[in-house]
């Protein structure tokens, strides 16, 4: 063959920044990296167990879609395998292997896939997962009934549990230090509430994640406990409390912030947190279960559209192209 | 390239260059060519192949005509036997002429310009500057029905890594003054303003022109964010700047002119900034007609299968096939770029991340435009989504963790518009 010199020719521009989507997921992989560490420590090897089934069934789910569904193999951008590990973060420990292999079914097939894969999914896929799991087997993420076999060193109530049953004054011996440490039940990798601010921490500087969604679920979170707690203080619990204990803090940075379900704009972006939030507090305060994070972003999900159509005025617009 | 920075989570920051006073005692000139080409933003059809044909000899500076109705003509840049004329199609599908000229000997200039040059400005200006290096459709500017109320002279490029026109602006200031004189009385326009990074202000005051500063961070020099922030009038969704009465020009066209009526010389030269495979750059003056590949030998810059040859800046140029393309009127700057450098496209669907509504200039939400360029809805995309608000400045492409070639899809959206638009045109009510 004879041999001619060709050039690559391409629109401009000719310029990237390198971004790329494997490198979005191995940060925040990064990122939780502490909080799954300490919740593998603190539970075991069962933990570790739950977290690597988690992740890969998630990513063979997904290689399952691409040869069912003709589509070039989209594993190594590692979408996948943070939709797991995120979702092994939600489970407690105990978590059975056949709950983790559907959990993984229900977020790559029927929350991402079925709309056409990465970016098109109008719903978090982990939460997703996770909602269908907690509706069709309560029992099994009841962290009081499936952690009742482990005996930590610290109190092994969970904290929201004792909250919606017993009150403010069943909650008033935790230590809010001892919470935001790690030293309180609940899913494996979404106790330890300061390895979770050091990652969204890092993620936000990075530019990996929205800042004006992080803040704005956690001053939602506030303001809305802050007003029950101050009309009913025996009956409502303190917003620090809410703050650091749950799923508050994996949902501000991992769970709310994930791209395809949340907005883009500013406006949207502060209303989209502020109103998940309040939706939050209003579920654990006056709804009927525990934590009402999971089902809070869902509903904001839902809104998102709706919500991103608040847009800044495009630079001359005009009536015709209204 | 620049990449993104470790930390980081505004939009992009890229700044223009800053020309050194010393670029201008080392531009390269690059010697006469073998062959070379001039290309003519003419259809092949239009042209009348027994006023030029092969075999003709031409003399540097000589008026061309090639199409008697509307005294159609090219001004030919070298002296040479011509070897054929072709067609081209260019960017979205643009048609061009090109004529081959070979056998390039040592300049015999054509003296009528030089001849008739100290009288009749505008006259003189139709007949033979349709095209200034800087400014190919010079032409559209000389003593016009509806004068531009304003002419903006960019004292620096639009595009990043260019020095073109700040060359321009230090190399000869007097003659930047001349050509402003000359300029004002040509175009007949009230104002004319002198855009400058910082840096030139010194030189950009001596030429008589309304000085203005601008930030030199990317996209400020382009003319629609110019005509927000400078002129403080912005450009209404689909309209363009001369629509508004504001022409822009650059300054190595207006420093042509003085050269061309205060001197008599034909402008057949150009300033290219070559960019180097590493990024560094090289400031040229090159005959007007040279093919890459006589620059590219001149200089020993060694490409390779695989690289990218671009006219223009990394952001806003245009990538070419062959080395054989010449130096055009409107060519700043060719960048080479290493095969290993250059990162392709793909074809992942918008994650949604935000980055391109941070960064783009004019406020489109280009997250939501671009679900509807891909599927080729470029009427709802114009409508709903301000596909025309768009100033083509190419951050969202550079931004996009996807990599999807959004700024590809605005361009062919705005051209798909801009048929449907021509095609419906006949059948329009009264």
């Amino acid at each position: 063959m004879l041999y001619r010199k060709l050039f690559i020719g391409s629109h401009a521009p000719f310029w990237h920044n390198g971004s790329g989507i494997s490198a979005r997921s191995c940060n925040i992989i990064l990122a939780v990296m502490p909080s799954v560490i300490f919740g593998i420590i603190q539970y075991g090897p069962s933990a570790l167990g739950v977290i690597s089934l988690s992740v890969s069934c998630s990513m063979l789910w997904e290689l399952m879609m691409n040869f069912l569904m003709k589509r070039p193999v989209s594993i190594g951008d590692g979408n996948a395998a943070v939709i797991g590990l995120i979702l092994g973060m939600l489970l407690p420990a105990a978590t059975p292997w056949w709950a983790v292999l559907t959990g993984s079914f229900i977020a790559i097939v029927i929350g991402k896939q079925i709309y056409g894969g990465i970016g098109c999914n109008p719903l978090n896929p982990s939460l997703v997962a996770f909602a269908i799991l907690t509706l069709a087997w309560n029992s099994l993420l009841d962290f009081d009934e499936v952690l009742v076999n482990y005996d930590l060193s610290f109190y092994m109530v969970y904290p929201l549990g004792a909250l919606k049953h017993f009150g403010v004054s069943a909650v008033s011996d935790y230590n809010i230090i001892d919470l935001l440490m790690g030293r309180q039940s609940g899913g494996i990798g979404s106790t330890f509430g300061l390895g979770l601010i050091i990652g969204g921490l890092y993620l936000i500087a990075r530019g990996q994640i929205r800042w004006e969604i992080s803040f704005s679920f956690l001053a939602g979170i506030f303001l809305s406990s802050y007003i029950f707690n101050m009309v009913d203080p025996s009956r409502y619990a303190g917003p620090v409390f809410h703050l650091v204990t749950g799923y508050t803090l994996i949902c501000a940075f991992f769970l709310a912030t994930e791209d395809s379900s949340s907005p883009v704009n500013f406006i949207p972006m502060l209303l989209y947190g502020l109103m998940g939030g309040a939706l939050t507090i209003l579920i654990r305060n006056i709804g009927a279960f525990a934590d009402g994070t999971v089902f809070a972003i869902l509903l904001m999900n839902v809104a998102n559209p709706l919500l991103d159509k608040i847009r800044p005025k495009a630079m001359g617009k005009r009536k015709e192209y209204a | 390239m620049v990449k993104k920075p470790f930390f980081g989570w505004g939009g992009p920051k890229l700044k223009y260059p800053v020309i050194k006073r010393d670029e201008k005692d080392t531009i390269r000139e690059i010697p006469l060519p073998q062959k070379a080409s001039i290309l003519l933003n003419r259809p092949f059809s239009e042209f009348n192949t027994q006023l030029i044909k092969a075999g003709d000899n031409v003399k540097t500076g000589q008026r061309i005509v090639f199409r008697e109705e509307g005294d159609e003509y090219f001004i030919s840049t070298v002296t040479g036997t011509v070897a054929n004329i072709s067609e081209y199609i260019g960017y979205t599908g643009r048609n061009y002429t090109s004529i081959f000229i070979e056998d390039i000997r040592e300049d015999r200039w054509d003296n009528w310009f030089k001849n008739v040059s100290d009288r009749d400005l505008i006259g003189n200006s139709i007949r033979f500057l349709r095209s200034l290096p800087g400014k190919p459709d010079f032409g559209g500017l000389i003593n016009p029905t509806n004068p531009p109320n304003t002419i903006v002279i960019n004292g620096i490029d639009e595009d990043l890594l260019v020095k073109t026109n700040q060359l321009s602006v230090i190399n000869d200031p007097e003659g930047l003054a001349k050509g402003v004189v000359y300029l004002r009385e040509i175009v007949n326009a009230g104002r004319i303003v002198i855009l400058v990074p910082p840096e030139l202000v010194s030189d950009a005051e001596k030429c008589g022109a309304e000085v203005k500063v601008i930030d030199p961070v990317y996209p400020h020099a382009l003319p629609k964010i110019v005509m927000k922030k400078v002129l403080n009038h912005v450009v209404p969704a689909g309209k363009t700047c001369e629509d508004m009465g504001v022409a822009f020009i650059n300054a190595e066209a207006v420093a042509s002119l003085a050269g061309a009526f205060g001197k008599g010389v034909m402008p057949v030269n150009k300033f290219v900034t070559l960019i180097a495979k590493d990024g560094a750059t090289m400031n040229l003056k090159v005959r007007i007609g040279t093919p890459v590949k006589a620059i590219l030998d001149h200089l020993n810059i060694i490409t390779t299968h695989g690289d990218r040859l671009v006219m223009g800046g990394p952001m806003r140029g245009k990538s070419i096939y062959t080395e054989d393309m010449p130096v055009s009127y409107d060519t700043d700057a060719i960048m080479i770029q290493d095969r290993d450098k250059i990162i392709i496209n793909a074809d992942i669907p918008c994650v949604n991340c935000g980055e391109c509504i941070r960064a783009c200039p004019a406020k489109i939400p280009v997250n939501m435009l671009i679900r509807f360029l891909e599927n080729g809805l470029y009427m709802e995309a114009a409508q709903e989504y301000d596909l025309l608000s768009c100033v083509e400045c190419g951050l969202c492409s550079y931004v996009c963790v996807a990599r999807i070639p959004v700024f590809h899809y605005i361009m062919l959206g705005k051209n798909e518009i801009r048929r449907q638009k021509s095609m419906e045109a006949p059948n329009a009510l009264p």
